[in-house]
């Protein structure tokens, strides 16, 4: 299956790539880090690597990088192939996982490190310069003079930060920068980092294991599992049309119903669960009859009332919990045939309806469209 | 079990802690404590024979601790490189020469060099423009070359231990910041491993400078302290002894503390 049968027209390649992976694989001894990984990064754009530790994320970075050489396949650079370019002659800076600060060196000197290495060599006062900006622009005005080990976790960041966008790159690699940050100091830095790269113009590519981060800040997210890219798109593409349910179950939170198809056409599926209910569902990628499919549905595209609705299937549900969000309130209900599943319902409808107690016995509903019938490819890995 | 370890405690350090007090011995006698006096080291600081041998000694482990520095750093480096079967049998190499006892480095040295020059004198006398041909022979070179072998070993399981500890990203973040190699080890390597590199140049001056049975075997002609102590001791033992016991003692004890700090303070920084 090729990933261009159902890619959305807006993820197709600008016309002039900064850089991209042709059939890039990267073997380490048994292991297939990477395997035949097709991507096209534009210039300007923030992309996101998003996947579990071990999925060929890091490796695609590296190989970016150039610490990595590719088995086979080609990785281009501003439209050369940079397979054996060694890492000191890309116009390429990364901001690694745990910083890898100059311990020896003041805040100054790390940031100036790159610059010192041009030949020839730039002047010391626009070197000093350039790194104030650089400082300036991380909004660590007057730090040039401490030492590594006197700043903080949140202030190193942005020291490793400062010291790659002093270069103007043409690729900015960022390996997971804000895994070590905790959750209040990495919420800034994300909104930070999207500012900086707006205003700086340049590529950004990030590896991530976190949603949240990805779907916050990129233009872009392509998918990876198992050394794959399984899915490349925006975030609301990746929520609306994921193409399987691996990706219906790491981007955003979604309700599985596994059975098989029954029978399928190009737009429409229906689809037997184990229980024996059939649901309907529309169809994103072609599913032949037996395939073993997962029916996604959102928990914010269904419904709950007290009465009924026409037209729809409804489901005869008992709530289990209620957890109240402010502006939403999660239920979690159960189905005789379906099982436990999740309803996410706006302030709104409670307001007009009531809200629903624990016990209350409703009838859920949704659209037959909302449903997606999704590949369900890795049997039994939860969500 | 803390009676036993002061015991073992005592057994190793009275000997040395008696042969720090006689060399005060006011008398010449080295079993009779009669007063208190430093005579005996301005005595022995006054000898030309002492002097000489203490010239020597530093010579040659001051040369061979450079050596050893020197090359230990380039090995370490270069095995951090290697991977596999390669570099476990290196690694292996290391511990042996460590762990050989010095006799068999010295009998094995002393065997191996009068071996070479044997076949390589002749060779030379041959070559030799001249009427007096040079006659390779046991001397500083061959004490230097044999201490050199002895330490290098030493330094590097010292540096290869700091190198373990360094962060490989920041190597990789010189490498992204367009360093060549050769700008990543002077500028991030060398700088990080220095506090590595003193102190194993220090310990190497240390075993050299202590070293008795390795220089015994290949010294040739030459006289280093530790020989000139155990000749001296053939004719009688005199508190002047005692006062260059004491002496390396101390300047032995001065160079291993600042090696242990010089590591420490790295370690912490790295």
């Amino acid at each position: 299956m090729s990933e261009a049968a159902y890619a959305p027209p807006s993820a197709e390649p600008a016309a002039h790539p900064i850089a991209e992976f042709r059939g890039v694989s990267k073997r380490f001894g048994e292991v297939l880090a990477a395997d035949d990984l097709n991507l096209s990064i534009r210039t300007g754009e923030f992309l996101s690597f998003l996947g579990p530790s071990g999925c060929g994320k890091t490796t695609a970075l590296r190989m970016l990088a150039g610490f990595e050489s590719p088995t086979s396949g080609e990785v281009f650079l501003d439209g050369e192939v940079v397979n054996d370019l060694a890492p000191y002659r890309r116009p390429v800076n990364m901001v690694f996982q745990h910083y890898a600060l100059f311990p020896h060196l003041t805040v100054a000197q790390n940031i100036g490190y790159g610059l010192r290495q041009r030949r020839p060599k730039p002047p010391r006062d626009e070197i000093a310069r350039k790194v104030r900006a650089a400082l300036e622009i991380v909004r660590l005005e007057g730090f040039e003079n401490r030492r590594i080990w006197e700043m903080s976790g949140g202030q190193q960041q942005r020291v490793a930060l400062a010291r790659a966008i002093v270069n103007e790159p043409k690729l900015l690699l960022l390996d997971e920068p804000m895994a070590a940050l905790d959750r209040k100091l990495r919420k800034e830095m994300q909104i930070e980092l999207q500012n900086i790269q707006r205003r700086l113009g340049i590529t950004f590519i990030l590896v991530t294991h976190d949603q949240e981060e990805a779907l916050s800040m990129s233009d872009r997210i392509c998918i990876m599992r198992d050394g794959r890219i399984v899915q490349t798109g925006t975030p609301r593409e990746l929520y609306d049309q994921p193409r399987n349910r691996y990706v219906a179950g790491f981007v955003g939170t979604s309700n599985f119903f596994d059975g098989v198809v029954e029978r399928a056409d190009a737009y429409r599926a229906r689809v037997t669960l184990g229980c024996g209910i059939a649901l309907e569902g529309r169809v994103l990628a072609p599913v032949a009859a037996g395939q073993a499919v997962s029916v996604s549905v959102r928990p914010e595209q269904i419904r709950l009332a007290r009465t009924a609705t026409g037209g729809e299937t409804g489901w005869e549900v008992t709530i289990l919990n209620r957890i109240f969000l402010g502006e939403h309130t999660e239920y979690l209900v159960k189905h005789d045939g379906l099982g436990e599943f999740m309803v996410l319902t706006p302030r709104q409808a409670e307001l007009s309806d009531g809200p629903f107690n624990a016990g209350e016995r409703l009838t859920a509903s949704w659209e037959a469209t909302s449903a997606l019938v999704l590949d369900n490819d890795q049997a039994p890995q939860a969500n | 079990m803390r009676i036993y370890a002061t015991f073992v405690y005592l057994f190793l350090y009275i000997p040395i802690g008696v042969i720090a007090l006689f060399s005060f011995n006011a008398g010449r006698h080295a079993s009779q404590f009669q007063g208190f006096s430093v005579q005996w080291y301005g005595k022995a600081l006054a000898n030309p024979f002492v002097m000489d041998a203490l010239q020597t000694s530093l010579v040659v482990a001051f040369v061979s601790a450079l050596c050893a520095s020197v090359f230990g750093t380039m090995a370490a480096v270069a095995l951090q490189g290697i991977r596999g079967p390669v570099r476990a049998a290196f690694d292996l190499l290391i511990y042996v020469a460590v762990m050989v006892p010095g006799i068999v480095i010295g009998i094995a040295t002393l065997i191996g060099l009068v071996t070479i020059f044997g076949q390589l004198n002749p060779i030379l006398a041959a070559l030799w423009p001249g009427a007096a041909p040079p006659q390779l022979a046991m001397g500083y070179g061959s004490l230097i070359a044999a201490h050199t072998l002895f330490t290098m070993a030493l330094v590097i399981i010292i540096i290869r231990a700091r190198l373990a500890g360094m962060d490989r990203a920041l190597t990789e973040a010189s490498s992204d910041l367009y360093a060549t190699p050769m700008g990543t080890f002077r500028q991030v390597t060398l700088p990080l491993i220095f506090p590595a590199i003193l102190a194993g140049f220090l310990l190497s001056f240390t075993f050299s400078f202590d070293d008795f049975i390795i220089a015994f075997f290949v010294a040739g002609s030459e006289t280093t302290l530790p020989i000139y102590v155990f000749s001296s001791i053939r004719r009688g033992v005199t508190p002047e002894i005692n006062a260059i016991g004491t002496m390396v003692l101390a300047a032995s004890l001065i160079l291993l503390v600042t090696a242990q700090v010089l590591l420490r303070t790295g370690r912490r920084r790295g």
